[in-house]
């Protein structure tokens, strides 16, 4: 019920009493009414506007969130106020609505940004008073249309194809979209010639040739080379029919396919042909036949598949149709009056061309689309009188639904354009979306590399830490949580891609390793960490170049657990990553195989390595490597 | 030529009066009605002025211009009886309401019967209860105006009772009223032999009990 009724109910219930002297029975207890009838006002604080109302006034209407208890969640005892962290300027409208009982829509506001705060607040769009429901209905309205022709667009064309689709599906979208693929254009492209082709045979045909030998008249092209033309007409119509099979082939639901326009359109086009190839060369059918090669000119229309505003066009045609047939309507019937008017004017006269009233309507045409040829000309003063008024009144009747056709492929027309412009967009909106994700990846990856940094050095460990929200500590805690869990390590795609390309070069060209070693390398990748072993492979073919050169036997084995995405990826921070995960990991986390070189050991780390950024795990390096023997290896498993 | 001009003229012409009769309606809504004195109102009824100010910022809220007129009574009081048709009861209420009887209910007509109907004396209630049912105010209540007024009471129940509304339960809970407050068989019932005999009947006056506490 509306709030102005609930005023009225203790004034109702009192007038209850009206009935007492006739009731025949005892009246029912009257419901407990604990709330004290005392108002008072209450403090709401939205983003620092301050609201006062009286409570009744908020009591009006139980069923939304200042009306029921559920403000009791907002209430702040320090300031003895309802608080809410929403926009004061909408807050205006809702608290309106309380005190009024209608509910405004504001024309500025964002329709979408007006339903979020309405849905807040627990008010039902729908007790939008009348002043405001048209605009709110349309904008709304207008709103869904947009964002559906988006969700449409995303979808539709240029969404990736589904990892496992049938041959068919396949066939089906490069004839739908033809830039997925190369071949899906070369096809689309020799469709569109085939069909200019065909179109120009058409038209050549009838242009009259220079005469065969030996005979005066002139003959059309078409007659002198008719083989020519037939071939021509032959390979196109195969193209076409070739192309007609294979769409409906490739077509997910065939009946719906066959009843489209365009499929109409192809087998118009192409049935001539073959009605011709069937039927024999006879004088009296040769006259249908004849008439059945001008819906060879239908040809045209299959442009419209390679044309955007062709089909814009039959759109707006399409959707016009009533406007259309309220001008043809309102056209025939003044025609009919004119022509008759004319007819019965010019009765009299000799020689007039006004010999009927169906003679009549060409003139009446010609003259109300100001065509005037000529060929009937009004002779009596009356004719002239109506031949006048009826070429004014054709210039009205033309212009009228003019417009609205007009605004109609107008409207069609930019739809179109703002699809377009969406789907460009929406490229640039992926691409930075995909950038943003690859910056919290990177920023996990660093978190973990400064992790490992803080366990050894507590000084660094403030530097990091102060670089970072709460937020994101408590992410990368979230993401390293997962990590333990599934045993397996988040990497960027860049070093994933490359550790897959070279894992099975490294493997084969892996050599001068000693059977034990790369067993023992082999089972622990296969056991435990594909991915390390992977990149253990990539080091060893990485390594295994420098030992070659040196000739020694041993090559040196050096394990990075994880790449970060510190773009200069040199060895030694690779090396470095190795160290730090060492420090922090226990000695049963990580599996690392090392063989050191034994002579020029000490040097060769060294020498190869350019020198690491932070000097303490270099340092370390060099025991490590002077700790570990070419016999001895270490190896742990995960 | 002339002629067409001439009637497109007349046209125009033709409308100005009602023009002027709606800026005639528009001024008379705009003229408000204002109350007495808060604590004027608080002598003459049993309210305090808090309950006062809460009944007039109700009453207010709903009619701005200060007065209900009938057909927005009537439009109101229906809401509450959506069942069946309330017209004709809150035609009769409207007119017990407006003791001024000039068509409208101004805030004192309101209070002052809420404050009798809601803090009153049994006396007073039962008074008003009379004025209720007598329609012409004439100071007896006869057959048909009781009649009138327990049609009036069942059409607001609606067609869908139970049990079926059967033969003609009007009359007989009319006959059934006069045999209780009738005295004298005069055919009319008085003010005090309504008083007398209401005050006899313990199933009312347990009921009248019971509505003490509704506001």
């Amino acid at each position: 019920m509306a709030a102005g009724v609930a005023t009225w109910l203790p004034f109702a219930r009192a007038a209850a009493v009206g009935w007492l002297p006739l009731a025949k029975k005892t009246m029912p207890k009257p419901p407990v009414d604990n709330s004290s009838r005392s108002d008072e006002i209450l403090y709401v604080n939205v983003s620092g506007v301050r609201f006062q109302t009286w409570k009744n006034t908020l009591d009006r209407y139980p069923d939304t969130l200042l009306g029921s208890s559920e403000k009791e969640f907002f209430y702040n005892e320090d300031t003895q106020e309802y608080f809410f962290d929403r926009d004061p300027e909408m807050f205006r409208h809702i608290l309106n609505f309380y005190r009024t009982g209608k509910l405004h829509y504001p024309r500025h506001e964002c329709i979408q940004a007006f339903d979020e705060e309405l849905a807040f607040y627990g008010i039902v769009p729908e007790i939008i008073g009348d002043c405001c429901m048209e605009e709110y209905r349309d904008r709304k309205k207008e709103n869904q249309e947009r964002l559906a022709e988006d969700t449409e667009a995303n979808e539709a064309m240029d969404a990736p194809l589904p990892p496992h689709s049938t041959p068919r599906e396949r066939l089906w979208r490069a004839f739908e979209n033809p830039h997925t693929s190369t071949m899906a254009l070369v096809f689309y492209y020799v469709t569109g010639f085939f069909i200019a082709v065909s179109v120009i045979a058409n038209v050549v045909e009838t242009v009259p040739c220079r005469p065969l030998k030996g005979s005066v008249k002139d003959l059309p092209c078409g007659e002198k080379y008719q083989l020519a033309f037939f071939c021509m007409d032959t390979a196109c119509v195969l193209i076409f029919t070739f192309e007609y099979l294979m769409r409906l082939f490739a077509a997910p639901s065939r009946c719906k396919f066959m009843r489209s326009v365009m499929s109409v359109i192809d087998v118009v086009a192409i049935m001539p042909y073959y009605i011709g190839l069937v039927m024999p060369e006879n004088e009296d059918v040769s006259g249908a036949f004849v008439t059945l090669r001008v819906f060879r000119v239908f040809r045209i229309f299959k442009f419209s598949r390679h044309s955007q505003g062709l089909r814009i066009l039959g759109y707006t045609l399409k959707s016009c149709a009533s406007e259309l047939g309220f001008l043809l309507f309102s056209l025939t019937m003044a025609i009919i009056i004119f022509a008759t008017v004319m007819f019965y004017a010019e009765k009299g006269t000799k020689g007039s061309t006004f010999t009927s009233i169906p003679a009549s309507f060409w003139y009446t045409i010609v003259t109300m689309t100001t065509l005037g040829y000529g060929d009937m000309v009004p002779n009596t003063i009356a004719g002239k009188i109506f031949g006048s008024i009826c070429s004014l009144s054709g210039v009205l009747v033309i212009a009228l639904p003019v417009p609205v056709i007009v605004s109609n492929f107008s409207r069609i027309y930019h739809q179109n354009q703002r699809a377009d412009k969406m789907r460009a967009q929406q490229k640039v909106r992926l691409a930075r979306i995909r950038m943003a994700k690859k910056g919290t990846t990177n920023a996990f990856l660093q978190y973990k590399e400064d992790r490992a940094l803080g366990d050894r050095d507590s000084d660094s460990t403030a530097l990091c830490v102060k670089n970072r929200s709460a937020f994101e500590h408590q992410h990368h805690h979230l993401l390293h949580c997962l990590e333990k869990t599934t045993n397996h390590e988040f990497t960027d795609e860049m070093t994933y891609s490359e550790l897959c390309m070279t894992e099975s070069v490294g493997f084969r060209t892996s050599r001068s390793t000693s059977l034990s070693s790369q067993q023992g390398a082999q089972n622990n990748s296969t056991g435990c960490c594909p991915r390390r072993a992977r990149r253990r492979a990539a080091m060893r073919l990485a390594n295994s170049t420098v030992s070659v050169s040196r000739g020694s036997v041993q090559e040196l084995d050096t394990l990075h657990m994880k790449i970060t995405a510190i773009p200069p990826q040199t060895r030694s921070s690779l090396n470095a990553q190795l160290e730090d995960l060492k420090l922090n990991c226990g000695e049963q986390d990580f599996s690392a195989a090392i063989i050191s070189i034994p002579t020029p050991p000490a040097n060769t780390p060294e020498e190869s390595l350019p020198p690491s950024p932070a000097p303490i795990p270099g340092i370390l390096r060099n025991t490590r490597a002077t700790a570990y023997t070419h016999d001895k290896i270490k190896v742990s498993s995960l | 030529m002339g002629a067409v001009v001439g009637t497109l003229t007349m046209q125009t012409k033709q409308r100005r009066p009602s023009r002027d009769k709606l800026d005639d309606e528009l001024e008379l809504t705009i003229v408000c009605h204002r109350p007495e004195g808060l604590e004027l109102l608080e002598a003459q009824t049993n309210f305090t002025k808090q309950e006062l100010q809460i009944l007039y910022r109700g009453f207010k809220n709903e009619c701005p211009s200060g007065v209900v007129n009938e057909e927005t009574f009537k439009q109101i009081y229906s809401q509450f009886f959506p069942h069946g048709d309330a017209s004709m009861y809150a035609h009769y209420l409207f007119n017990a309401f407006d003791t001024s009887n000039n068509g409208a209910i101004k805030f004192k007509d309101f209070v002052m019967g809420m404050s009798l109907l809601l803090r009153g004396t049994l006396r007073e209630k039962l008074e008003w209860t009379f004025h209720l049912y007598d329609i012409n105010r004439d100071g007896y209540i006869n057959r048909e105006e009781m009649t009138e007024i327990v049609r009036a009471i069942y059409d607001m129940m609606g067609k869908y009772t139970y049990p079926a509304l059967k033969g003609d339960v009007p009359q007989q809970h009319v006959d059934a009223f006069f045999q209780k407050m009738d005295k004298n068989k005069d055919g009319v019932v008085t003010l005090e032999e309504f008083v007398v005999a209401c005050q006899e009947d313990e199933t009312m006056m347990r009921s009248m009990q019971l509505f003490e506490n509704v506001m």
